[in-house]
């Protein structure tokens, strides 16, 4: 299919901005056969993300979490990052963009430079470090960060005095202070747009005194400040003395929900989350009993699972105050007094040592800018214009949004737009699928296993990184009289693009089987050596690193002869281990190329469409007569979409599909196989047959249910029902059928019916604006009706934050009521009366009313017999888990089956959009590679010592290993991690793992020594 | 005995944490004694209680495994 103008799609895809979304639509787009550009303006990827310390609600720390993700940007074939460059205009369709791109000069040549750091070491000047918030200094040649991808320097000329100092000791040459701005232009099929947001600069807000008073932080600047690599080395210290703070107030909301001091009416939608990670983090660095208070509005905890952590924090002792703090007082030296009045209404008065400014998301100038640039449109807001039941598309066909600039979100949000965006970008490009991308045309591989070992040893001099302090030349010597050692040499550079070519010609010229490097770390140099062994057609397992800068060189600088004998000795290691190295195979496997999707609801149809529409096939169970699932019992959104013309066409659509099989009344039987190639039974129909499908990824979107209260008289009295029976009565009324809502002259809603309790500690996210959306339309059908919301918080989070404001405004009553004194539903004949504690009053209140409604919770669907057959787990609350809160919201932990929609958490109509679009698109990514690589450094079992007593089955931390039918261990190689715990585990020492096979490592014990003793 | 005792320690690092914090101690150059020895396995798992005897008999003061 091509577009109008009749040319064929390209087969590329711009991503702007490259933080964790912009990376995230980078890595599955590039693994689903697109070749990805991926612009930043700044000299690095990572984001706003490679700032924060840790994050909600696991705890993880940011940067050990996003760093592999860097690595793998990085190092993907398929996504050519381009840092420091900026989008100067689009022009063109859907499917054929051509975007004018311009990048800034960074005075440092990426190719040449080997991130080694002399060039930072001798910089005289001293500048403000953004990346720490301008609480410390950097080099005017500097690395954004230590992990910073890509790996190099770059020079901030605006403070660089040019000197020359780094252009003279960079050995690489990688130093051109000429370097210029350049211009040029790509060919792109899509674009997605991921610029994120900028945070709220507090400095507008006089009151607050941020400028003045240098104990009143931001919120990004306290991440800096707990970071182990921020400023203070993870010491929990308050900027103005460097002293351990014993007080901290964190004030909510500022630039959020405020339309006095600045325009942002809307909820940032992370605050809350993050200012309770901080005080909770904060309590754990401190030596004292830290004293932490929030001032807060609504505490909008509203994730999943945000709620348990929420109480976990009060149970810390994380102190949280219902006042919105109107300024900061200076207090003695440089203590703080904030004042303010308690939810009784009493002035008090508290003095802190520090104050930490909750600060919201902003969309910055440069990106409305670039928006206006692209042609897309911007709300009031400024965030990009999308459609709820297109959450990713913007204005302009063939643009996509994810992340803050959609919306202000979190992490997992983001991340799931992203794989969201790319899902709709490989459904429109997929006829151009693997056109444009690169691959490794690599030589037929030698085999080396009936030679004796020769090994060729190569010592990095890493310019001085370890030549200053390790004496190079007595290691490249020393490595000579090791056993089967053929060839030595030194380099100044060893991963330089010159010595590799050079490198390859001399192991072909010497028949070298072996290859050490000793250098700096298989972490990031590795896959390197490994490549150039398999351009020269060896093995990639015939290869060995010795880590002589990262754990000697830089660690051991002040004694040169004990950093040289360690040198020696992890050489003398690398060697004795390389000599027992053997060739691995790897076999490929094919992937089935369909996917079974389990639920027919909006979040099942989405994904199975995608599949589709991206070239694969789905199978589309439904255990229900129809599609539709609980979307079926709602009339519009909150923005005033129709739900039900648009389940209609989706059904439609779905149905019409060549690619998809939809079976309803059906039910999976039974479920074997492994990622890649599944076998399933549906029992299909009412009948008991059954059907069998074979296919390369499952997608679980079984959906949730509303809660049937037992509380407040529901199911007692007419007049009390659920958000869900209202949506019901006004559709009937719709209908002319029923109790009519607009005769009603009181209506009282109760929030988190069967949420938030003892029961179900879980908010259900979606009641609060449901009750608004239902209150909004009441009012519409009776303007002189009461309407009176008992709530515990108004979580209206991110832009629903303007429908509740819109409701105040037209009268309707916010009342808010605690857990210990919950409202009282008694029935008054054919009418009702509720008695309520009012916060503002201070007093019970009574007031009749004609229906009672409850906004009851969103409870899981009943998945017990799936997730045994799948062996995928879920929570207490019978909701799926996925394999990582933040980053993988969408992967199960066992590769190949993916999750979306309320099986996952309660969420909106949008947001199941978003995730099941996002479960086709890493779904897809899966499907596309065609074939699997299995094998290599994994476990295999000699049978004969099997004695099948199941430690390896008990002990393998991704439950690989099974007994089989010869009564004994079988690990499938497609499985297995390569971790080697069954291998220790094993007494009868039937396991081994290759490449790190227990003569592999007892001889780099026994090297170790050798020549000390 | 004037000489001070330096114990030769031996370490078994995970390949994804601890070996991965080795290495950024050395990208913040912090400074420690030269008298340890690592060798990596992909997880602190694969360190069998031999490698532990074998490290001990070889002559090590110490064994440790960071995972």
């Amino acid at each position: 299919m091509a577009n109008s103008s009749g040319k064929k799609k390209k087969g590329a895809v711009l991503v702007v901005g490259a933080g964790v979304a912009g990376m995230q639509a980078s890595l599955d787009l590039a693994s689903s056969g697109y070749l990805v550009h991926l612009v930043d303006k700044s000299p690095t990827i990572g984001g706003i993300m490679s700032q924060l310390d840790k994050t909600f609600p696991t705890n993880d720390c940011a940067m050990c979490i996003i760093s592999p993700k860097l690595v793998e940007v990085g190092r993907h074939l398929n996504i050519n990052i381009l840092p420091n460059t900026e989008v100067e205009g689009l022009e063109g369709e859907a499917g054929n963009f051509q975007v004018a791109l311009k990048s800034h000069p960074r005075y440092i040549d990426l190719k040449a430079c080997t991130a080694c750091g002399q060039c930072r070491q001798v910089c005289p000047v001293t500048a403000v470090n953004e990346f720490n918030q301008a609480l410390d200094l950097r080099e005017a040649t500097y690395m954004r960060y230590p992990q910073a991808i890509p790996r190099g320097f770059t020079i901030d000329r605006n403070v660089c005095i040019g000197c020359g100092l780094c252009e003279k000791v960079c050995l690489a040459e990688a130093v051109h202070y000429d370097d210029t701005a350049k211009e040029f232009s790509l060919d792109v099929g899509a674009v997605i747009l991921a610029p994120g947001n900028e945070i709220f600069d507090p400095s507008k807000f006089d009151t607050y005194n941020y400028l003045n008073l240098p104990n009143v932080v931001t919120s990004l600047e306290f991440e800096r400040i707990l970071s182990a690599s921020g400023p203070y080395r993870g010491h929990l210290m308050r900027p103005y003395d460097r002293e351990e703070p014993a007080k901290i107030a964190w004030l909510q909301c500022v630039g959020s929900r405020n339309i006095n001091a600045c325009d942002n009416s809307y909820c940032s939608a992370v605050c809350c989350m993050y200012a309770i990670k901080e005080a909770v983090i904060a309590k754990e660095h401190a030596h004292g009993n830290l004293d932490t208070a929030i001032f807060y509005m609504d505490m909008r905890t509203y994730g999943k699972e945000f709620e348990q952590y929420y109480n976990r924090a009060k149970e810390h002792g994380v102190r949280f105050i219902r006042s919105r703090i109107h300024s900061i007082e200076p207090e003695g030296e440089c203590d703080l007094r904030l004042t303010y009045a308690d939810e009784q209404g009493q002035q008090k008065s508290e003095v802190f040592d520090m104050v930490v400014l909750s600060v919201g998301f902003e969309v910055g100038k440069e990106t409305v800018e670039l928006g206006k640039r692209l042609n897309i449109d911007l709300n009031r807001h400024k965030f990009a214009v999308t459609d709820g039941f297109k959450p990713v598309e913007t204005s302009r066909p063939g643009v996509y949004v994810c992340g803050t600039l959609q919306g202000p979100k979190d992490i997992p949000q983001s991340v799931m737009e992203a794989s969201g965006a790319a899902a709709g970008t490989s459904a429109l490009l997929s006829e151009s699928r693997w056109t444009e991308t690169r691959s490794l045309q690599l030589p037929p591989q030698r085999d080396v296993s009936k030679e004796p070992p020769r090994i060729g040893v190569f010592v990095c001099n890493c310019g001085i990184n370890i030549g200053g302090i390790v004496d190079v030349p007595a290691v490249r010597e020393y490595a000579r009289t090791l056993p089967y050692v053929v060839h030595v040499e030194d380099n100044l550079f060893t991963c330089s693009q010159d010595t590799q070519v050079r490198m390859g010609q001399v192991i072909k010229e010497k028949g070298i089987n072996r290859m050490v490097v000793a250098a700096c770390t298989p972490l990031t140099h590795e896959p390197l050596f490994r490549e150039t062994l398999l351009d020269i057609g060896l093995n990639k397992y015939l290869f060995e690193m010795a880590n002589i800068r990262n754990q000697d060189s830089w660690v051991h600088m002040k004694d040169r002869q004990k950093a040289t004998d360690k040198a020696k000795d992890l050489v003398r290691m690398s060697v004795a281990r390389a000599a027992l190295l053997q060739q691995l195979e790897e076999q490929k496997i094919q992937i089935q190329q369909s996917g079974l999707v389990i639920g027919g609801g909006i979040a099942g149809m989405n994904a199975a469409l995608n599949l589709a529409q991206q070239g694969f096939s789905a199978i589309l169970v439904e255990k229900g007569t129809e599609l539709g699932g609980l979307a079926r019992c709602v009339t519009h959104t909150i923005d005033g979409m129709e739900v039900q013309p648009y389940v209609d066409s989706l059904i439609a659509e779905v149905k019409a599909h060549p690619g998809i099989k939809v079976l309803t009344e059906s039910e999976v039987t039974s479920f074997k196989g492994y990622k890649g190639n599944f076998t399933t039974k549906v029992r299909v129909g009412s009948s008991l047959e059954e059907e069998t499908f074979e296919h390369g990824v499952v997608i679980v979107a079984t959906g949730a249910k509303e809660y049937r209260p037992k509380e407040f008289l529901y199911g007692e009295h007419d007049g009390v029902m659920t958000q869900m029976d209202l949506d019901e009565v006004l559709r009937q009324r719709g209908a002319g059928n029923g109790n009519d809502p607009a005769k009603w002259n009181r209506a009282i809603m109760i929030q988190c019916v069967g949420s938030r309790n003892e029961e179900n500690p879980n908010c259900s996210r979606i009641c609060c604006q449901s009750a608004v959306k239902h209150a909004l339309e009441l009012k519409k059908l009776n303007p002189a009706m009461d309407i009176v919301i008992l709530y515990r918080d108004m979580r209206m989070y991110g832009l629903l934050e303007d429908y509740y404001t819109e409701a105040r405004r037209q009268g309707i009553i916010f009342s808010r009521f605690d857990l210990d004194d919950l409202p009282k539903v008694e029935s008054n004949g054919a009418g009702l009366k509720v008695t309520f504690h009012d916060h503002v009053l201070q007093r019970h209140i009574q007031m009749p009313a004609d229906a009672v409604v409850l906004s009851a919770a969103t409870l899981a669907a009943n998945t017990d017999q799936l997730a045994t057959q799948l062996k995928v787990p879920r929570n207490a609350y019978g909701f799926f888990i996925e394999a990582h809160a933040k980053l993988r919201p969408v992967d199960f932990s066992s590769e190949g089956i993916y999750l979306c929609g309320t099986a996952h958490s309660p969420k909106l109509i949008s947001e199941s959009i978003t995730q099941s679009l996002a479960a086709a698109s890493r779904a897809g990514s899966f499907l596309a590679g065609k074939t699997l690589s299995v094998g290599g450094a994994v476990a295999h079992v000699d049978k004969s010592h099997c004695a099948a007593c199941l430690v390896c089955v008990m002990s393998c931390p991704y439950g690989v290993p099974k007994i089989n039918d010869e009564n004994v261990s079988e690990i499938n190689p497609a499985l297995c991690q390569g971790c080697g715990v069954c291998v220790s585990e094993c007494p009868a020492k039937a396991i081994q793992l290759s490449h790190f096979e227990d003569d592999q490592i007892t001889v780099e014990v026994h090297a170790l020594l050798e020549g000390a003793v | 005995m004037n000489e001070v005792f330096e114990p030769k320690m031996l370490a078994f690092l995970c390949n994804w944490c601890a070996y991965a914090g080795a290495d950024l101690a050395g990208v913040s150059r912090f400074q420690y004694p030269p008298t340890i020895r690592v060798i990596r396995t992909m997880c602190s798992g694969r360190v069998d209680p031999l490698y532990v005897i074998e490290g001990l008999k070889d002559g090590f003061d110490q064994v440790s495994v960071f995972g």
